[in-house]
């Protein structure tokens, strides 16, 4: 009877989860999906609780007010921090695959109950979660910069790497032949720990919009291994959602920058540009907070090119004090965001709705790129590579084909950045040196405030 | 326990990527960060085994590794949820002009 219980809870949460995604499709109904999704979570623990096999509830109540504990103040973080806080609960979820492998590798190999199908769906979760989980902590510390943001890269990088990987793989294939061979074991588990921060060492900052969607998919993968090693169709199908999920994102990730997922983990983008722009001394234009507020007054259309400049500098509230003011006037003001700007999917969308812009404001690349040519003003804060005209014109630019918002075909463009030093690509940006472009240097936040003065002290 | 035998697991597996695929094709991409946050929470499901491997007690050493599992999927179900709320409270239309 309690199975049968178990297995409604279990159907219920599987339904819950596909329409909590569903809901969450639009802004006005995405709310509810996150009801349906705790219902869903709800009724699974619940579900789980009933079992029959389980015979304490002391580990498992102190490990649920643990987590609730650690996950009130994760909550709390500000939304500059949202990647990283991603990044560390992707890391999390693997560890738990990697642990929970692990003990039921332990526990069948004392019992004699490792058959193939087990040990192969325990060697996919291992290495899977133990490789999400220190990757995932790599790309944390990258992303809260503990740990040095440029790629580093050595001679036969990804020779070591995927022979690492090699190693692991064929381990685990002896390892399935063989079950009794305990001692591959942690051979695997070290191995597939290692690789996952060797893979994050050579990415760098511009990446991690992919990096993370790819690592959220592998987070995924190994709640669809852990269904497999305890034949629950519940972890299958949450894993699988989760999964999906990665590998949309990282394929629209991928093709926002027209790279593929090897060259994202194997390319180390960022390395090879320094030493081919030409360091050569060219004039730009710079102007003052004055000038903006003046330019800006006097534009019947401005569009808002925000990029991880923006996030780093908190400047977003200031964005929105110069969307109040303009709009009030009857400009009309946009924002253009590229699906790579910052550093997750969606990042900019966050931060602006956080200073309460109307989502109807936020558009996307594509849709603003045919308006550009008529806009009067583009303002670009902080964004560097996903406005670089290179992606258009220069065959020689390691961006070349990535598509950009044409900020340079505004009729004039201002740009805020704090010097002139190339951006986290290291690659040369035209747009700086146009004709029609004029530079507001100074960090985003300081700079953008003394522009809102401006408009205020000039009405 | 119900068996679930290696067919019916990639039947059940094969299915749910294409409700994923499908449903999450059609995200706003102004959700994107919530919608990470969302999946996020949705998979620390894996609280489910490890609920199982804390449970059955079956030697300390296995107990020990559910518990942290437990501790590790329940950070990401409170953690995710409730910022995935948060972030989605921020998303606001145009108030309408009167």
């Amino acid at each position: 009877m309690i199975e049968h219980l178990t297995q409604i809870a279990y159907i219920l949460a599987t339904g819950l989860f596909v329409f909590s995604l569903k809901w969450l499709s639009h802004p006005k109904t995405a709310r509810r999906g996150v009801v349906a999704g705790v219902l869903g979570m709800t009724f699974a623990v619940i579900g789980t609780l009933l079992h029959p096999e389980i015979v304490t509830y002391q580990w498992i109540a102190i490990g649920l007010v643990v987590g609730t504990l650690a996950g009130i103040p994760l909550s709390r973080v500000p939304l500059t921090a949202v990647p990283q806080r991603t990044a560390l609960s992707h890391a999390f979820g693997g560890l738990a695959a990697g642990l929970v492998g692990t003990a039921k590798y332990i526990l069948w190999l004392q019992d004699g109950e490792l058959t193939v199908f087990r040990t192969s769906a325990i060697v996919v979760e291992i290495i899977l979660g133990y490789l999400t989980f220190t990757g995932s902590l790599m790309a944390a510390g990258k992303l809260q910069e503990v740990i040095p943001t440029r790629p580093i890269t050595y001679r036969g990088q990804n020779f070591i790497n995927l022979g690492l990987l090699g190693i692991a793989v064929v381990s685990g294939i002896v390892l399935i032949a063989r079950p009794e061979t305990w001692q591959l074991f942690p051979v695997i588990g070290g191995l597939s720990l290692v690789f996952g921060v060797l893979l994050i060492i050579p990415i760098g900052g511009a990446d991690m919009p992919t990096v993370i969607s790819l690592l959220n998919a592998y987070a995924g993968l190994s709640a669809v291994a852990m269904g497999f090693v305890l034949e629950n169709k519940l972890l299958i199908t949450a894993g699988a959602l989760d999964g999906s999920s990665g590998l949309i994102l990282s394929i629209i990730m991928c093709r926002a920058m027209n790279r593929s997922f090897t060259n994202v983990l194997f390319g180390a983008f960022g390395q090879v540009a320094t030493s081919a722009a030409a360091q050569q001394q060219r004039s730009y234009k710079s102007a003052t907070a004055e000038d903006v507020a003046q330019m800006l007054t006097a534009a019947t259309s401005v569009v808002v090119i925000p990029g991880y400049g923006m996030a780093v500098g908190q400047a977003q509230h200031r964005v929105r004090e110069i969307y109040d003011f303009l709009s009030k006037r009857g400009i009309d003001v946009k924002f253009a965001i590229h699906p790579v700007a910052g550093r997750m999917p969606g990042h900019m969308n966050v931060l602006l709705a956080e200073a309460d812009i109307p989502y109807d404001r936020l558009v996307e690349m594509e849709e603003i790129n045919k308006d550009m040519p008529q806009v009067d003003v583009a303002l670009v804060i902080g964004a560097n590579d996903v406005v670089n005209p290179a992606a258009r014109s220069d065959p020689g630019s390691p961006i070349y084909g990535m598509p950009i918002i044409d900020a340079d075909k505004a009729k004039l463009c201002i740009a805020n950045k704090r010097t002139m030093n190339p951006g986290f690509a290291g690659i040369d940006n035209d747009l700086y040196y146009a004709d029609r472009t004029l530079m507001l240097f100074g960090d985003s936040k300081a700079a953008l405030g003394h522009v809102v003065d401006q408009l205020k002290t000039g009405s | 326990m119900s068996h679930l035998d290696i067919w019916s697991a990639l039947f059940v597996f094969m299915l749910a990527t294409f409700i994923g695929l499908e449903v999450i094709r059609n995200v706003s991409r102004l959700l994107h960060t919530p919608l990470m946050s969302l999946t996020n929470a949705i998979s620390a499901i894996a609280v489910v085994g490890s609920i199982l491997i804390a449970g059955e007690q079956e030697t300390p050493l296995s107990t020990l590794l559910g518990t942290v599992a437990v501790a590790a999927s329940m950070t990401n179900i409170v953690s995710g949820f409730l910022i995935t709320d948060r972030m989605l409270k921020m998303f606001k239309q145009r108030p309408d002009k009167k």
